[in-house]
């Protein structure tokens, strides 16, 4: 065991570390935005409405992640009209393509998360919404979404952490992400173990701070389902 | 039938499930002030009646009148509905509705439950909304569980608060779809007190029950619902001293033992 090859390359770590948290935040960013409204419309009972909605979870929960990126990465540069077009500017970059790849895919998971979550919502509390003459838009914002989103807290928490072990994959297409950083450190050296034990030390920590502030997050909006303290 | 004393009226409403009929034209007229109970076997499609009056139930057939305005209805694909939701919505800020499930909203204090409507359908500004809903917290006697979670309330302390949120809407009647049936029998009592100093009040109301005392002593009118259709129908002394129909007789037997 050698670990000063691994404080050697503390700085790649680092480097690496910033870009997996990067991409992270941001294909959560870009996927919460996108699920809101595909988990709502996949919550509808009309089939013109969920069809579209239900379709795209199937599909991003039906298919691997590296799979999906692979497409995106690989698959899109096959056709000569995208090369050729100004979207090419975007597929070419693994960065881009990775991004695009995360957020599509959480994307997909949370809005199963928001559609559970809605389906969920106890009738006699959207009856009684209905029944204050709340339009159907209004009982959705005031009741339905902070009711829905509250539950699916758990849930989401979990799923932020799979997109957390997802995003090594950002490593696979040649980015140096803190999986990129590990491989890189391992060719060079050849310390499979250390190389691979400090990523994942890395992961760890990024999993508790994940975990430590859907606590704080239940804390704050899970008041209601707690006992009352005395 | 748009008589300036009527402030609720119900023409030959029909309501079907599939095959089954649960009304079979059923007309009504509520006075203002008035204070109607509404009696039936489970079955007998009172809960039903209340609920198509503000259309939580969409009735089959028949028409529906709130301060002289008549609901609009129209047919599609078959199914008749609602011809303008703005209408039904408006209309129903007038008819306050308190549940048999309390169906207070879970996640918000007994305060934003009953602030919550008045601000985002009435668009009452956030001071006065939550001024009005003191006032009503009050009223019912829950102002000191104001920062509760409905979870941490009894079911007698959830229904209070619920008709706090229906009374904060200020409706021109309060509709009550058996509202002690879920309610251990020690905080029947609570709500009743409630509901009573609300008739007192000279509310208009239209309450559906199981208790006979209170439709006895709160109403000033009965209604007895069989099998879709109005039995029995007069001031409680006289349904209850001398019931024209056999079956609220019988109904009166089995209650009254």
């Amino acid at each position: 065991m050698d670990f000063t090859v691994i404080i050697d390359n503390l700085p790649l770590y680092l480097s690496g570390l910033r870009v997996t948290i990067e991409l992270l935040i941001l294909a959560l960013l870009c996927g919460f935005v996108l699920a809101l409204p595909l988990g709502v419309a996949a919550a509808s009972r009309r089939a013109t409405v969920n069809a579209f909605p239900r379709g795209f979870i199937y599909f991003m929960r039906g298919t691997p992640l590296l799979a999906q990126v692979y497409l995106i990465y690989h698959g899109f540069a096959q056709f000569d009209f995208l090369r050729e077009s100004m979207l090419w500017a975007v597929f070419k970059e693994a960065y881009w393509c990775a991004l695009i790849g995360f957020s599509l895919n959480t994307a997909g998971y949370t809005a199963e998360i928001i559609r559970g979550a809605i389906a969920q919502t106890p009738r006699g509390e959207i009856e009684a919404a209905r029944a204050c003459g709340m339009r159907p838009g209004v009982a959705l914002r005031r009741v339905i979404l902070p009711s829905a989103l509250r539950r699916a807290l758990p849930a989401y928490g979990n799923e932020v952490i799979f997109m957390l072990h997802g995003t090594v994959i950002a490593g696979v297409i040649t980015l140096v992400d803190l999986f990129g950083a590990a491989k890189i450190v391992n060719s060079r050296h050849f310390v499979p173990f250390e190389s691979f034990i400090a990523a994942g030390f890395f992961y760890l920590c990024l999993t508790f701070l994940i975990v430590w502030l859907f606590k704080g997050a239940e804390r704050k909006w899970h008041a209601h389902l707690r006992p009352r303290a005395a | 039938m748009n008589a300036p004393e009527t402030v609720l009226s119900l023409t030959d409403l029909h309501k079907h499930f599939g095959q089954l009929e649960v009304l079979r034209g059923i007309s009504l007229a509520a006075r203002p002030h008035e204070v109607i109970s509404m009696l039936g076997s489970s079955g007998s499609g009172k809960s039903t009646l209340l609920r198509c009056i503000n259309l939580l139930e969409t009735p089959t057939a028949g028409d529906i009148t709130v301060l002289g305005e008549t609901i609009r209805m129209k047919e599609q694909r078959g199914r008749r509905i609602a011809a303008e939701p703005r209408q039904v919505e408006r209309l129903r800020t007038k008819l306050g509705m308190v549940f048999q499930q309390f169906n207070l909203w879970s996640h918000l204090t007994a305060l934003e439950n009953v602030t919550e409507a008045p601000v985002s359908v009435l668009k009452l500004p956030k001071a006065e909304a939550v001024a009005r809903a003191e006032a009503v917290l009050e009223r019912v006697g829950m102002a000191d569980r104001r920062d509760y979670y409905p979870a941490h309330l009894s079911g007698g302390q959830q229904q209070r608060v619920a008709i706090a949120r229906a009374l904060a809407m200020q409706p021109e009647v309060l509709l009550f779809d058996e509202p002690t049936s879920a309610l251990d029998p020690e905080m029947v009592g609570e709500v009743l007190k409630v509901i009573r100093s609300l008739a007192e009040e000279g509310r208009t109301m239209l309450v559906v029950t199981h208790e006979m005392n209170f439709a006895r002593e709160v109403s000033d009118r009965v209604l007895f619902l069989h099998q879709g259709l109005v039995e029995e129908d007069g001031p409680p002394q006289q349904v209850f001293e001398q019931p024209q129909s056999e079956r609220f007789r019988q109904f009166l037997a089995g209650n009254l033992k």
